[in-house]
């Protein structure tokens, strides 16, 4: 919550620190800088590069802040570290009161350091000083009662802590800490946790990318990272390719063909609106885990994507052109390869663009249903043990490559069919 | 018999509610060699199925047409067509689009080049072979589809509102171009407009057609697409003869329109 309040402010600032600054710089002068009208011009409207770039920067900035990350140099306030000191009050069975000090030393398990216990005076009266050691962002139960004289007793109890009154059920704050009287008269003290994240939460950037570098090199699981994501990716590549090279050629069947369009209209009609997802159960009983359940899964879900594009593309083509190729003296088959196919590439890169993308959103879905290897297996993994930081490492790999395969088709899109759009 | 006849030919679309239009009726034409005719006549009166009539795209209801002694069964390259706009190939360069009939015929690549090249330089595009269609003006386009269609060597050709999409000004540069075309190759040539200034400057022979059913109402001999041959085709507009049957066309088209837009309020 604190968090999107933060990153709105920063958002706003940033808006505004950019507009101050550009309009320092003496602005140039092009053709949508002369427009009156842009609020409703979408051509008017490009994306402001420092816009982009400061807010990548601060998503990396308020990460490293709420997690301590030693890549910046503020943060804000992590939890409570080092000693903490209360003094409490208690009353034994004869009514008698006596003051004795606690002294709890909070430690960060991360250093791998555990501290040596503190040696301290037992004091004098019957409430015997206490000394404790609670784990940074946890709380504890400390029970100061355990070594008092007649602490043992059923009504020798607590009163006060630092002179304030505290009674079962009931809570009071000190400097660094809170402190909980359970029912049966124990006390529960939780230290101050501050803002930052626990690392079992969210590890700071750099853990993230320390992780990188050893799984880069150590693998995970038996197999390398290289692995992981490359198997990913084969399946991908594989489904995706199946799919398209059956879908294809149905689509123009179904585009071309009344027969072939009644034929297969209810079942693409039927299927298309299926989430591939909710086929994972049912090719995991008739497949099984390995790699062919995957595989028939990703060519499922390209098959109707691509078939349903193939179908636009063919009955996209304008008839002038098919007349046009007619009146030119060209057969059936010459049409089909020389007009048909050509005129449906849009429509199929733009196919074959979504079908990428739900491709690889359901192979790590697949994976971390069951896998031995693969990108979505090494995070579900990871989580079971509790290793946040290969889990977020996984997450931004998978965003990444899925990214970079969008811009691959994008990039390929506008080799082979540049006049898309024209 | 050399030329183009148009025999008793009707079309009637069945709709699916069960109704009909009565699109063309009777209508009969026969059209020499050589000659360049114009089609006019208010909106959905069937001057674009009478075209694909002619060009086979349609079989008409009843009555034929025959052209060079061959009844038209479907469409062929000896009837090219140029059509209004995005008719052209974009995943093919200009050459590649104007040399379509020439490969379909099986010409070798180097006759077809030769072929495009000088093609291209009678329509007024010399070295815009590797151009990409989409990066061409709608004028230049038109310039292309007519260097396309003259490509395939076509007895006739067959224009639906061909410079229907264009500007004044590129139209009336396109208007002489057609006119070039025309005395240069000998073609003979249908051309469907909905502008009565230029169905009167470009038909030696002009069809004003009425609707519902669609039939030809009146037609033209006009001398302007011949002397628009020998002189500059703004004074050709400037003659008084010229203007006289614009404006008497003109007239015949708006009364038929108001007739139309009178059977719809009353409707
Ligand atoms: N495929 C079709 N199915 C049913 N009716 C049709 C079909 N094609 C044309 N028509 C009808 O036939 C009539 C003539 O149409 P056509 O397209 O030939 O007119 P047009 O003279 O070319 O009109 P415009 O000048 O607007 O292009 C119209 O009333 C139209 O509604
Ligand atoms: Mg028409």
């Amino acid at each position: 919550m604190t968090i999107l309040i933060i990153y709105i402010l920063i958002f706003i600032a940033a808006f505004y620190a950019v507009k101050v600054v550009s309009s320092m710089r003496t602005s140039r002068k092009d053709y949508t800088s002369l427009k009156t009208v842009t609020f409703g011009d979408e051509s008017a409207v490009s994306p402001n590069r420092a816009a982009s770039i400061i807010s990548v920067f601060s998503i990396f900035l308020i990460w490293a802040a709420f997690t301590g990350s030693k890549l910046i140099p503020f943060h804000v306030p992590g939890p409570f570290i080092g000693e903490l000191g209360f003094s409490y009050t208690a009353m034994n069975s004869l009514g008698e009161t006596d003051d004795a000090e606690v002294t709890i030393t909070i430690y960060d398990v991360q250093t791998g350091e555990i501290p040596d216990k503190l040696d301290i005076e037992p004091g004098t009266g019957f409430a015997i000083n206490d000394t404790y050691q609670i784990v940074a962002w946890r709380s504890a139960l400390v029970k100061v009662k355990r070594n008092d004289v007649g602490g043992k007793d059923s009504d020798y109890k607590v009163i006060a802590i630092n002179d304030q009154e505290i009674s079962p059920n009931n809570e009071l704050f000190i400097d660094d800490a809170r402190i909980y009287m359970t029912a049966k008269g124990t006390l529960s003290v939780t230290p101050s946790k501050g803002w930052q994240m626990q690392p079992v939460w969210l590890p700071a950037p750099e853990t993230v990318w320390s992780r990188l570098i050893k799984v880069s090199s150590e693998g995970y699981k038996n197999f390398s990272l290289f692995e992981h994501l490359g198997w990913s990716l084969l399946r991908v590549v594989v489904g995706f390719t199946a799919g398209a090279l059956i879908g294809i050629p149905l689509g123009y069947a179904m585009g071309l063909s009344g027969w072939f369009r009644g034929w297969f209209d209810p079942i693409v009609e039927f299927m298309r609106p299926v989430p591939p997802l909710a086929l994972i159960p049912l090719v995991i009983i008739w497949f099984g885990i390995g790699e062919q359940g995957k595989i028939i899964l990703l060519f499922l879900a390209s098959l109707w994507i691509m078939t349903i594009s193939a179908r636009a593309g063919v009955s996209g083509v304008k008839i002038a052109k098919i007349h046009a190729a007619y009146s030119l003296g060209a057969s059936k088959w010459q049409i089909m390869r020389l007009v048909i196919v050509p005129n449906s590439l849009p429509e199929i890169f733009t196919g074959a663009r979504v079908s990428m993308g739900v491709c690889w959103g359901t192979v790590v879905a697949a994976e971390l249903v069951a896998a031995q290897k693969g990108a979505g297996m090494m995070i579900i993994n990871a989580s079971k043990f509790q290793m946040t930081d290969l889990v977020i490492m996984g997450i931004v790999l998978i965003g990444v490559i899925g990214y970079a395969i969008d811009i691959l088709m994008r990039i390929s899109e506008n080799y082979l069919v540049p006049w898309k759009g024209k | 018999m050399k030329g183009l006849s148009i025999e008793n030919v009707s079309m009637r679309f069945d709709l699916h509610n069960g109704n009909s239009i009565q699109a063309l009726k009777d209508v009969s034409l026969e059209i020499e060699e050589g000659q360049i005719i114009t089609v006019l006549g208010p909106s959905g009166c069937g001057k674009t199925t009478l075209l694909n009539i002619v060009a086979g795209f349609l079989a008409p209801t009843e009555g034929r047409v025959v052209l060079n002694d061959q009844i038209v069964l479907g469409p062929g390259p000896e009837r090219g067509m140029v059509f209004q706009q995005g008719a052209l190939f974009e995943w093919m360069n200009v050459r590649s689009n104007v040399a379509f009939g020439p490969r379909m015929k099986g010409m070798p690549k180097d006759e077809q080049n030769e072929k495009v090249k000088h093609l291209l330089e009678v329509v007024g595009l010399a070295d815009f072979e590797d151009k990409a269609v989409y990066e061409l003006s709608g004028g230049m386009q038109q310039r292309v589809a007519l260097a396309r269609c003259l490509a395939n060597d076509p007895d006739v050709i067959l224009m639906d509102e061909p410079l229907g999409a264009l500007d004044a000004l590129t139209r009336e540069k396109m208007q002489g171009l057609v006119i070039k075309l025309w005395k240069e190759t000998g073609k003979t040539i249908l051309l469907i407009t909905h502008s009565v200034e230029e169905a009167v400057l470009l038909g030696e022979r002009l069809l004003v057609l009425a609707p519902r059913p669609g039939r030809i109402h009146k037609e033209y001999t006009l001398p302007f697409a011949e002397m628009g041959s020998s002189m500059d085709l703004r004074d050709v507009k400037k003659l008084k003869d010229y203007t006289e049957t614009r404006d008497e066309i003109l007239s015949i088209i708006w009364e038929m329109e108001e007739e139309i837009m009178g059977r719809v309020e009353e409707n």
